[in-house]
């Protein structure tokens, strides 16, 4: 008998659902997140438990580490309705083990490897096109991705701006990304703006727009190729195609306290 | 003079290099050190013109006493001129850096005084900014011709990349255009850094502390377009390039008219030759990652590349006997000379068949796009259902997918009421 299942939306709980389905042979109809309006459908509350999603987690290893790895990846991508994708995966990666990933041209394997080469497309262009600013005693910046990118990001940025304190907010997931001295993580956050920014920042900003539209040749002027490599979604965030701020007072930024 | 307008006119000077690549080293944050570096580079905008925006492109300074023909910081030139003080450009970088605005820094410079000055400030720019302020990112450098070769060890030593520009793809237009540069001067700093960065490789697998020398390789960068080379000595002169040199990107920059003279072609009416770029840099990929030769792709009867086609299909519609090409029995040569069929798609079909046979669904389904392949590919013995093909039809046909990707004709509508200038 098919059911659907109600959990949290984290990682350790999809797997406590996958656990919950062997456990009692109840395939998935659909997976809900706690929040979502009931169906009229037989519905199974899971509970998430650390040491259920860990045996599943342990087993996903033992398919192999690249399996495993494809899963927990998966889980970070936008794709509608991605827990029956990946239960289907796992299903069938149990029954045949590794040599499911090699089937390629299977549509489910294909829509999950779509998914994830998009959201690898994504965090590699958010390793560039993110724009932080200096607020004094945090760098902070702001995205809007599809996918949950800033575990992926988390590493980059830490490694690289070991010196800094980061704050990399997420607007879509709500959450943000906190580094300092080679550390990170991410904590839920609801409220997130980014004040005003002070002199030196202002000429910075000013500094790089010019040399942005510097670095263009005139005579080769191509739009749909710009368009191509940036895409528009990403632009409103980034400070060459950003208007010239106005003078004005400085305002204090608002970022979470666990900065420290 | 204010910062805001050297960046400017430095910025200005320096944007026809073709080169903004950061790839070629890996390199992972370090403790007390800014930057990193990944193997694959990483673009942080595009400029109006499409080309990726990786590294803070600058000139050191546009003071030349050489007199290029092709160039716009020539001395014979009426340009704005400036200079960085190295603190300066380090301060720049810094603060550009940390906002990830850039993946380092590209520094290059016109030639001031003589090319030992030159290259000497450029050393002494980026010591500053690898010893004090703890770099740690990308730096380009461009190695100046008719340097000593002590100076230009040293540079090596500091950068990732090191570049010396061919500048054009003969020696009897460098003569003409650039009385000052000899070809013998820009490919010795070649094979200087060809053979550095060898010997540091060796000596890197004894002594993990031994100096890195150019760890990320040299490319270098030719003008097409401004002299009467055909596409063939191009890219035969890029091929052995590539063979004798060790270099990692050969850039083609299509020539942009800054210039009168006589030598070169007028600058009025003038396009500069963009598509011919294009197929150049097809080409370019098709000698370095699919396995073709120069030789192969252009001859003595075909010395130009077609531009209505791109290289692969032109050279696939060439080769009829080449094809087609059984997707479920073909070895991975054999693939990557199908036109539409990439490197990727390669590994992707390889991976696929070890589980089962493909199908013309299946090969969709692994992202594999037929409007190129079909002409060329069975899936068990069979074309795919419904297909026509004849030689011209497919020409016919491979063109017009072509025609769609380029940049179309601008057309003005007539119009009846226009009044005439009085």
């Amino acid at each position: 008998m098919e059911v659907c299942y109600r959990y949290d939306g984290t990682f350790d709980g999809f797997l406590t659902c996958v656990f919950e389905i062997y456990t009692h042979h109840e395939p998935p109809m659909d997976f809900r997140l706690s929040s979502d309006d009931f169906t009229l459908f037989e519905e199974r509350e899971v509970l998430t438990h650390p040491f259920h999603a860990q045996r599943v987690y342990k087993a996903l290893y033992g398919i192999s580490p690249a399996f495993q790895n494809l899963i927990e990846r998966g889980f970070l991508t936008c794709l509608p309705q991605k827990e029956l994708a990946l239960y289907e995966l796992i299903r069938r990666g149990l029954r045949e083990g590794d040599r499911v990933l090699r089937d390629l041209s299977d549509p489910t394997v294909a829509r999950v490897n779509l998914a994830l080469k998009k959201m690898w497309t994504e965090w590699d262009h958010l390793k560039g096109f993110v724009r932080f600013s200096d607020f004094g005693t945090v760098m902070a910046g702001e995205i809007e991705p599809k996918n949950r990118v800033l575990p992926l990001l988390g590493s980059h940025f830490a490694g690289r701006f070991s010196g800094e304190k980061l704050a990399l907010h997420d607007r879509t997931h709500k959450e943000t990304l906190l580094c300092a001295g080679g550390q990170w993580t991410i904590v839920p956050t609801e409220e997130f703006s980014l004040g005003r920014a002070g002199e030196e920042e202002t000429a910075f900003r000013s500094l790089w727009r010019s040399y942005f539209n510097t670095i263009a040749i005139e005579g080769r002027t191509n739009p749909k190729c710009q368009s191509t490599h940036l895409p528009k979604r990403y632009r409103h965030m980034m400070t060459e195609f950003q208007p010239p701020e106005e003078k004005g007072e400085d305002n204090a930024l608002v970022f979470p306290a666990a900065l420290g | 003079m204010e910062l805001m307008e050297k960046l400017n006119i430095l910025a200005d000077a320096a944007k026809y290099d073709a080169a903004c690549t950061s790839s070629g080293v890996s390199r992972g944050g370090r403790a007390g050190s800014i930057g990193s570096a990944g193997n694959s580079g990483c673009c942080h905008t595009f400029s109006a013109d499409g080309r990726c925006v990786s590294l803070l492109k600058i000139l050191m300074t546009n003071h030349c006493c050489y007199d290029c023909a092709y160039c716009v910081n020539r001395r014979s030139n009426d340009v704005p001129r400036a200079a960085f003080s190295p603190r300066e450009l380090c301060e720049l970088t810094i603060q550009f850096y940390r906002r990830n605005y850039i993946e380092g820094l590209f520094l290059s410079s016109a030639v001031l005084k003589d090319p030992n000055y030159t290259t000497e400030r450029m050393i002494e720019c980026l010591r500053l900014l690898r010893s004090e302020y703890h770099f740690n990112g990308y730096i380009h450098a461009k190695a100046i011709p008719g340097a000593d070769s002590v100076l230009t060890y040293q540079l090596g030593l500091l950068a990732d990349r090191l570049s010396v520009n061919i500048e054009l793809p003969s020696e009897q237009s460098l003569t003409l255009l650039c009385p000052d540069k000899k070809k013998s001067a820009i490919l010795s700093p070649m094979a200087q850094i060809r053979d550095k960065a060898e010997q540091s490789k060796n000596e890197l697998k004894l002594y993990r502390h031994a100096p890195r020398f150019a760890p990320a390789g040299q490319s270098t960068q030719m003008i097409v377009g401004a002299t009467p080379e055909n596409d063939k000595h191009i890219l035969t002169l890029t091929q052995s390039l590539y063979r004798k040199y060790q270099l990692k990107r050969v850039f083609f920059s299509a020539y942009m008219p800054v210039s009168d003279n006589s030598l070169l072609p007028s600058p009025v009416g003038f396009q500069p030759p963009l598509l011919r770029e294009h197929r150049l840099y097809q080409a370019d990929w098709l000698l370095r990652f699919y396995g073709f030769t120069a030789g192969e792709l252009l001859d003595d009867d075909h010395p130009n590349f077609d531009a209505a086609l791109d290289p692969k299909s032109d050279w696939a519609l060439r080769h009829p006997e080449a094809f087609p090409v059984e997707i479920n029995r073909a070895g991975k040569e054999e693939l990557l000379r199908v036109p539409g069929i990439g490197v990727l798609g390669t590994k992707k079909i390889l991976t696929a068949r070890r589980y089962g046979p493909l199908s013309f669904e299946g090969l969709k389904r692994l992202g594999i796009v037929m409007k190129r392949a079909q002409y060329f590919i069975t899936c068990s013995g069979r074309y795919l259902p419904g297909l026509k093909t004849s030689q011209e039809g497919v020409y016919r046909r491979l063109a017009g997918l072509e025609r769609e990707e380029l940049p179309q004709p601008q057309f003005q509508q007539l119009s009846l009421f226009d009044l005439p200038a009085s």
